[in-house]
C-alpha cells in the first residue's frame, strides 16, 4: 500500500489523532502562557526570583520527554493527565523567559510616566507593561508551541492522545505492510500542524500587537 | 480656566536613601506660587530630579511635607494625589502602544470623564500645543517628529486640567532649534493657562528663558539661590552660582526684557505734510537732535536731523535719510541692540502693530537703560538674599573645602560684609587682586561700565570701560593684575581689537 493510499483509508483515525494532538498542544499552551506570564509578573522586578524561575523551568527542560512520562505515570496514572501534566511543564520556560525579558526591558522612563501620570500598579501592568511585553512573550508562546508538537508525540507512550498513538503503531510493528506509513503518517502530520500553528501566530500577532509597536 | 494655579509649599523636605550617609535631598524649603514657573536648575546628580519627584511622590520623602495649596499631600494616596498634578518627562514618555488620542486621553479617562467629553478635550488639547487634530489624533508616537512627541507629551500631562505641572528635563532630548520652538510654546501656553510650573533642567539659557523664578540648586539640592531670572544674572549668590551662571550675564540679561516694557522710548515727530516752519519749531523745542517723518499711516519713513531741516527747502518727503532698520516693540533689547549696533547713525525706529510708529532708540539710550535695569535687578537680588538667609538655618555659603584659592572671583563686592569676612584668610589673599580691588563698594549706580559686560568672567571688572571693549579677547587677560594692564601700552588694547 503506498502512503496516500494509506492516508486515504485511515483519514478518519489520523484526522482524529490529528485534532487529539492539536488540542491537547493548544490547551497546554494556553495553560502554560498563563502561568508563564504569571510567573513572569511575579518574578521580574526582582532579581533573586527571576533567575530562580528561569533556573527551575529550564531544569525541567533538561528532563527528557520520554522520562518525564515515564516519572508521571505512577503519580497521576496513564492517559491525559501525564501528558498535559508534561507539556505544560515544558511550556514553561520559553514563556517564561521571555516574559521576564520582555517586562524588564520595557523603558524605565514609561514606567515612571505611567506612574507620574497616576496609573496603580495593576493598570500600569495591564495597559502599559504587558502591552509593551506582548511581542516578546508572543515568541515565547510561539516557541513553546513548537516544541510541545514534537514532545506531544511522546504522550503516546503513556497511552496520551494525539498522533504519537501513530508513530508509536508504526514502531511496533516494524517490519509489516504498513510501520512506515504510519510513522510517515504521524510525523508530517505534526510538521503539518506546527506549521498550520505558525500561520496562526502570524495572525495572532497582526491582530493583537499594537501598530505603534509593530516591527 | 484661568489662574487655575495652585501654591505648593517645600517644608524641610528630605531624601534619604540606604546605604548612602549622606542625603540625596538635605533639607529644601521653598514656597512656590500659584500660577508662577520655578525652575530648579542646577549640575546633573545634585538631587533637582529627586526633589521634583517628591513633589508627586514618585519618590517619597523621607522627613519634609509638601503642601499643595496649604494641603499635606504626605499622606494621601499616591496614586490620586497624581492624577490632580500633571508630569512631563524627557523624550516626551509617550506610550509607543497607543495612539496619541489614547494617550491624551489617559489621565480624563482615568479621572472617570465620559467618552463625549474625553474626545472633546483631546481635540482641545491638540489644538493647544498647536497640532491639527484631524492629521495627529490617530497617530503613533512613532510616527512623530522628536518635537511633535514633546507636545503631545504636554498635551497629556495637561489634559485632566492639573493646577500644578511638573516638567522634568522635557526639552532634554530634542535639538536646539525644536527645543527653542518648545519654550517658546510652553511660554505661550503658561501665559494662557497660569498654572504653578515646577521645571528641570540643568541648562541655565533654558532656566532664565521660562522661569519666572530660579531656584539654583547645588550638591544636594541645597538652594544656593531662588529668585528671579534677572536677580540671578545680576548677582549670583555666591561663586556657586556665578559659576553655573556662567559667562555674559549682563548681555543675557538683555533677553529678559522687551522694548515694550520699557517707557521713554521715544523722539519728536512730524508728520509727511506738515508745514516745515511747525516741524522746525518742534525739533528746536526738544533735546533731540533727530526727529522721524511718519508718512500718512503713521509709519516711520524718514529721519531728519536739524542740519537736514535748515538746508532743505523742498518737501520733507526727500530731506534727510531714509528709514533703514525698524525693530518691534516685542524685540528684546539684545535684537534692540543688535539693530542699533548695525544702524550707521546708531538708532532705529520702534514700530508697533502695522508697523506704526511706536518710538526710537538709541545706543546712549539703551546703555543707559540697561544699566538701570542691572542696577535695580542687583539691588532686588540683594534683598531677596538677604531674606533668604535670615530664614535658613545653617551656612550659607559653600563649605571651606569647597572653594579654591585660585579660583577667578567676580563678586565679593557685593555681598553682604559678615559673608566675606567668614570667609578663610588664605583664600581671600589668593584672590587676583584687580577684580576685588577695582569693584566699587557700594550699589551698582556708580559702576564702571566694564563690570555689567564681563561680570561673570570677573576678568574686566576692574578695568576701565574703553579697555574692556577694545580687547575682544578680554578674558584672556582674566586675573592678570591691576598692574599688569595698567602697564600695557594702550596701542596693544586697541591693535589687538582691530
Amino acid at each position: 500500500m503506498g502512503f496516500w493510499d494509506y492516508v486515504g483509508s485511515y483519514r478518519e483515525r489520523l484526522l482524529f489523532d490529528a485534532y487529539q494532538h492539536a488540542s491537547a498542544v493548544l490547551q497546554c499552551v494556553v495553560v502554560a502562557t498563563v502561568a508563564g506570564v504569571a510567573i513572569g509578573v511575579l518574578t521580574y522586578r526582582r532579581e533573586w526570583a527571576a533567575g530562580l524561575a528561569t533556573a527551575t523551568t529550564s531544569a525541567v527542560l533538561t528532563v527528557p520527554s520520554l522520562a518525564m512520562i515515564g516519572l508521571l505515570i505512577p503519580v497521576v496514572g496513564l492517559g491525559v493527565a501525564p501528558t498535559v501534566i508534561a507539556l505544560t511543564l515544558y511550556g514553561l520556560l520559553p514563556v517564561v523567559r521571555n516574559a521576564i525579558v520582555g517586562l524588564r526591558g520595557v523603558d524605565p522612563a514609561l514606567v515612571d510616566a505611567a506612574k507620574g501620570i497616576g496609573m496603580s500598579r495593576a493598570r500600569r501592568l495591564l495597559r502599559v507593561e504587558l502591552p509593551l511585553a506582548w511581542p516578546p512573550i508572543l515568541t515565547g508562546v510561539r516557541v513553546a508551541t513548537q516544541m510541545l508538537m514534537g514532545i506531544a508525540a511522546i504522550a503516546a507512550y503513556a497511552s496520551g492522545p494525539g498522533l504519537g498513538n501513530e508513530i508509536f503503531r508504526g514502531i511496533a510493528s516494524l517490519g509489516s505492510a504498513n510501520a512506515l506509513n504510519q510513522v510517515l503518517a504521524g510525523t508530517l502530520g505534526i510538521v503539518v500542524l506546527a506549521l498550520l500553528f505558525d500561520a496562526g501566530y502570524v495572525l495572532l500577532g497582526r491582530l493583537t500587537i499594537p501598530r505603534g509597536i509593530r516591527g | 480656566m484661568a489662574d487655575t494655579g495652585a501654591a505648593i509649599e517645600l517644608v524641610d523636605l528630605t531624601k534619604h536613601y540606604p546605604g548612602n550617609p549622606r542625603p540625596s535631598v538635605d533639607g529644601v524649603t521653598m514656597r512656590i506660587r500659584a500660577g508662577e514657573t520655578v525652575v530648579f536648575v542646577g549640575p546633573s546628580g545634585c538631587g533637582k530630579s529627586t526633589t521634583l519627584k517628591m513633589i508627586n511622590r514618585l519618590i517619597e520623602p523621607s522627613s519634609g511635607s509638601v503642601r499643595i495649596n496649604g494641603e499635606d499631600v504626605t499622606g494621601l494616596d499616591p496614586v490620586k494625589l497624581r492624577r490632580e498634578i500633571g508630569y512631563a518627562i524627557q523624550s516626551s514618555g509617550l506610550f509607543p502602544h497607543m495612539t496619541v488620542a489614547q494617550n491624551i486621553a489617559l489621565v480624563p479617562r482615568l479621572a472617570g470623564w465620559s467618552g463625549r467629553r474625553v474626545r472633546a478635550r483631546v481635540t482641545e488639547m491638540l489644538e493647544l500645543v498647536g497640532l491639527d487634530p484631524g492629521e495627529f489624533r490617530d497617530r503613533y508616537p512613532r510616527r512623530l517628529s522628536g518635537g511633535q512627541q514633546q507636545r503631545v507629551g504636554v498635551a497629556r500631562a495637561l489634559a485632566a486640567d492639573p493646577p500644578v505641572l511638573l516638567m522634568d528635563e522635557p526639552f532634554g532630548a530634542v535639538d536646539p532649534v525644536t527645543r527653542g520652538h518648545l519654550q517658546d510654546e510652553l511660554l505661550r501656553l503658561q501665559r494662557e493657562l497660569r498654572k504653578t510650573i515646577v521645571f528641570v533642567t540643568h541648562d541655565i539659557d533654558e532656566a532664565i528663558k521660562l522661569g519666572d523664578r530660579i531656584a539654583v540648586l547645588g550638591e544636594r539640592s541645597r538652594i544656593a539661590q531662588f529668585d528671579t531670572p534677572e536677580a540671578i544674572l545680576a548677582h549670583p549668590a555666591d561663586d556657586f552660582v556665578s559659576a553655573f551662571v556662567g559667562t555674559g550675564a549682563a548681555l543675557r540679561r538683555l533677553d529678559l526684557t522687551r522694548l515694550r516694557d520699557l517707557d521713554g522710548t521715544g523722539c519728536p515727530t512730524a508728520h509727511q505734510g506738515e508745514p516745515i516752519q511747525q516741524v522746525r519749531g518742534r525739533l528746536r523745542a526738544s533735546a533731540a537732535d533727530e526727529m522721524l517723518l511718519l508718512d500718512r499711516r503713521g509709519r516711520p519713513l524718514r529721519w531728519l536731523r536739524r542740519e537736514d531741516l535748515a538746508h532743505t527747502e523742498g518737501p520733507l518727503t526727500e530731506a534727510g535719510t531714509p528709514v533703514g532698520g525698524t525693530v518691534t516693540r516685542d524685540a528684546t533689547l539684545r535684537e534692540a541692540l543688535e539693530a542699533v549696533l548695525t544702524d550707521s547713525a546708531g538708532r532705529v525706529a520702534i514700530t508697533g502693530p502695522n508697523g506704526v510708529y511706536a518710538g526710537a532708540v538709541h545706543l546712549e539710550g539703551l546703555l543707559d537703560t540697561v544699566r538701570g535695569l542691572l542696577a535695580a535687578d542687583r539691588r532686588r537680588a540683594r534683598e531677596h538674599q538677604e531674606e533668604l538667609e535670615a530664614t535658613r538655618p545653617g551656612p550659607t555659603l559653600p563649605e571651606a573645602e569647597e572653594v579654591t584659592a585660585g579660583r577667578v572671583e567676580g563678586d565679593t563686592a557685593g555681598r553682604p560684609e559678615g559673608q566675606a569676612a567668614g570667609r578663610p584668610e588664605g583664600e581671600a589673599a589668593g584672590r587676583p587682586q584687580g577684580q576685588a580691588a577695582g569693584r566699587p563698594e557700594g550699589d551698582a549706580a556708580g559702576r564702571p561700565q566694564g563690570e555689567a559686560a564681563g561680570r561673570p568672567q570677573g576678568g574686566a571688572a576692574g578695568r576701565p570701560a574703553g579697555e574692556a571693549t577694545a580687547s575682544p579677547a578680554g578674558s584672556g587677560a582674566t586675573g592678570i593684575p591691576e598692574a599688569d594692564i595698567a602697564e600695557e601700552p594702550e596701542g596693544d588694547a586697541v591693535g589687538s581689537a582691530g
